[in-house]
C-alpha cells in the first residue's frame, strides 16, 4: 500500500513526458482537446464494429505518429484494461441470449460477448487517443487549453494548483514516513500499523488543509481578487488547420457510418 | 502603519497580543523576536488583515482598516514574504507567478511580464523566467517570492522568517539586496546575526506584550558585503 501512495505522490515530477517533438506536438493544445473529446464522443455512442475498429486504428496511428514511448503505452494501456477485465469476463455470463459455451455450466451468450467486445474496443480507442494527442501535453498546458477553450475557472484551478501541489504533498507524504521509519516503524498487519497509517493520513490532510489556507493568504497578500491572467496566447497556426482539414471528413465518415 | 490597543487570542492557545501599540515609521527596519509561538507571524497577518483582530485598532497608510475591503488597499502596498516559499509560489512558471501581483494590481501582460522581468534581474534571478517553480532549490524559491513580492512595488516590506533554511551564499545574498532596499520593513527571524545587519529598530514580543529592545540596538553597525 505504501508502495502506491508513493506512486501516485511523486512519481510524477515535472509531468514532462521525455519524447521527442512530434507532428502531435506541433499542434494546437485545444485543437487536441477538442478533437480528442469529439473522437470519444463518437466512438463511445456508436455500435457498429466498422467504427470502433477503424476508431481504434486511427488511434492507434495516432499513437505512433506522436511517438509515444511503446512500453509505457503499454502500461498505460494495460492498467486501464486491468479495471474493465472484469466487466469484460463477467459480461458474457449475465447477458441472456444465444449460448455460445459454457463454462462449469454457466452459459456464455453470444450477445454479452459482442458487448463486452465492443466495450473493450471503444475504452482502447478512446484511451490510445487521449495518450496521443492530450498525454504529450503537460499538465499545466492542458490546464491552459481548458481555460482558453472556457472550462469553467473552478475546474481550472483545481488541475493547476493540483499539479503544483501534488509534490509538495507528496513530499511531505514521505518526510512523515521516514520520520515513522526513523522510529523503528514497520508495516504489519496488526492494529498498530493501522492506526499509525490512519493518522499518517489524517495528518495528511490535516498539513494540506492548512497548507491550502496558506497559500490563500499568500495570493490574498499579491492582491488576488478571484481571477487568473492567462499568459500565453494560443493561436492557430497552419500544421493546425491541415490536422482539422484531415478530422473532419473522418469524423464525417465516422458519423455517416454510426447513424446514417 | 500602526496598531493601537491590538488584540487576539486564539481558541486554545490564549491571548497572544494583548494591547499591543506598536507604530512603523518611514525608514524603520524593524527586527521583531521573540520565542516560537509568541504571535510574531500573527501580528504581521494582522496588519494586512489575514486575521481578524478581537480588538484594538489598525491604521495604515493614513486610514484606519477594519473591514476585509479596507484591507485590500493593504495588501497591493505591503509586500509579504511568508515563511515557506512552497505556500507563495502557486504559479507553474516564475515568470507567472512574479506577474501574478502586478496583473492583479490592474497592470497589462506586457507591462506586467516586463516588471516581472526586472523584478527578477534585481534579485539575481534573470534567466529563470521559463523555470517550473517547484523544481526550484530553497534559495532559489526565496529570491523568487522576494522578487514577485518587489514586483508590486510595495511601500512597506512585512519578511516572515526569510533566512529560514538557507544557505550561506544565498542567506548573503538576501542581506545585499534588503539592505538596498529603501522601504520600511519589518522583519521576523531568530537569527541575530542576519538581522543585525538589516535593522535600526529591535522590538520583541514576549507574553502577548511588546517591547522594544534597546539592549540590542545596534544602529551604526557597517553594512557587510561578501
Amino acid at each position: 500500500m505504501a508502495q502506491s501512495f508513493e506512486h501516485s505522490g511523486t512519481s510524477w515530477k515535472g509531468q514532462k513526458l521525455k519524447h521527442q517533438t512530434s507532428l502531435i506536438d506541433r499542434l494546437d493544445p485545444r485543437l487536441r482537446v477538442i478533437v480528442v473529446s469529439v473522437f470519444a464522443l463518437l466512438v463511445v455512442l456508436s455500435d457498429s464494429f466498422a467504427v470502433l475498429s477503424l476508431g481504434l486504428v486511427t488511434a492507434v496511428a495516432m499513437a505512433v505518429l506522436a511517438q509515444l514511448n511503446f512500453k509505457r503505452t503499454l502500461r498505460r494501456v494495460i492498467a486501464m484494461d486491468m479495471f474493465m477485465i472484469f466487466l469484460i469476463v463477467m459480461l458474457p455470463f449475465t447477458t441472456p441470449g444465444e449460448a455460445l459455451f459454457s463454462v462449469a455450466g454457466f452459459p456464455a451468450s453470444k450477445e454479452g460477448f459482442i458487448h463486452a467486445l465492443k466495450i473493450a474496443l471503444k475504452a482502447n480507442a478512446v484511451v490510445f487517443c487521449l495518450l496521443a494527442l492530450v498525454g504529450t501535453m503537460t499538465a499545466t498546458t492542458l490546464g491552459h487549453a481548458m481555460a482558453h477553450l472556457k472550462v469553467p475557472d473552478k475546474l481550472v484551478h483545481l488541475l493547476l494548483f493540483t499539479v503544483r501541489y501534488l509534490d509538495v504533498i507528496g513530499q511531505e507524504y514521505k518526510r512523515m514516513r521516514r520520520a515513522m521509519q526513523a522510529r523503528a516503524f514497520v508495516m504489519r498487519a496488526n492494529l498498530h500499523t493501522w492506526r499509525s497509517v490512519g493518522y499518517l493520513v489524517g495528518m495528511l490532510l490535516v498539513h494540506s488543509l492548512e497548507r491550502s489556507e496558506r497559500i490563500m493568504d499568500a495570493m490574498k497578500c499579491r492582491g488576488y481578487k478571484g481571477k487568473f491572467y492567462l499568459m500565453d496566447d494560443m493561436t492557430l497556426q497552419r500544421p493546425d488547420f491541415v490536422f482539422m482539414a484531415c478530422c473532419v471528413p473522418f469524423f464525417a465518415v465516422l458519423f455517416g457510418l454510426n447513424f446514417l | 502603519m500602526e496598531t493601537r490597543g491590538l488584540t487576539y487570542r486564539y481558541p486554545r492557545r490564549g491571548v497572544v497580543l494583548d494591547e499591543v501599540d506598536f507604530k512603523l515609521e518611514k525608514g524603520d527596519k524593524v527586527a521583531l523576536t521573540g520565542p516560537n509561538g509568541a504571535g510574531k507571524t500573527t501580528l504581521l497577518h494582522l496588519l494586512v488583515g489575514l486575521k481578524k483582530a478581537k480588538a484594538g485598532e489598525i491604521h495604515a497608510f493614513g486610514a484606519q482598516r477594519h473591514e476585509e475591503k479596507e484591507f485590500v488597499e493593504v495588501r497591493e502596498r505591503a509586500g509579504f514574504l511568508f515563511q515557506d516559499p512552497d505556500d507563495q509560489l502557486f504559479c507553474p512558471t516564475v515568470l507567472e507567478d512574479v506577474s501574478f501581483g502586478p496583473l492583479n494590481l490592474g497592470k497589462s501582460r506586457e507591462e506586467a511580464t516586463r516588471i516581472a522581468t526586472e523584478a527578477l534581474e534585481s534579485v539575481g534571478m534573470a534567466g529563470f523566467e521559463e523555470r517550473i517553480t517547484h523544481q526550484l532549490s530553497g534559495g532559489e524559491k526565496r529570491m523568487v517570492t522576494l522578487a514577485a513580492v518587489l514586483a508590486m512595488e510595495p511601500d512597506v516590506l512585512l519578511l516572515d522568517e526569510p533566512s529560514n533554511a538557507l544557505d550561506t551564499k544565498a542567506r548573503w545574498r538576501l542581506i545585499n539586496i534588503l539592505q538596498s532596499l529603501p522601504q520600511a520593513m519589518i522583519i521576523i527571524s531568530h537569527d541575530d546575526d542576519f538581522l543585525e545587519h538589516l535593522a535600526n529598530r529591535w522590538v520583541r514580543l514576549e507574553g502577548a506584550e511588546l517591547t522594544e529592545d534597546r539592549r540590542l540596538a545596534t544602529p551604526e553597525l557597517a553594512a557587510t558585503a561578501v
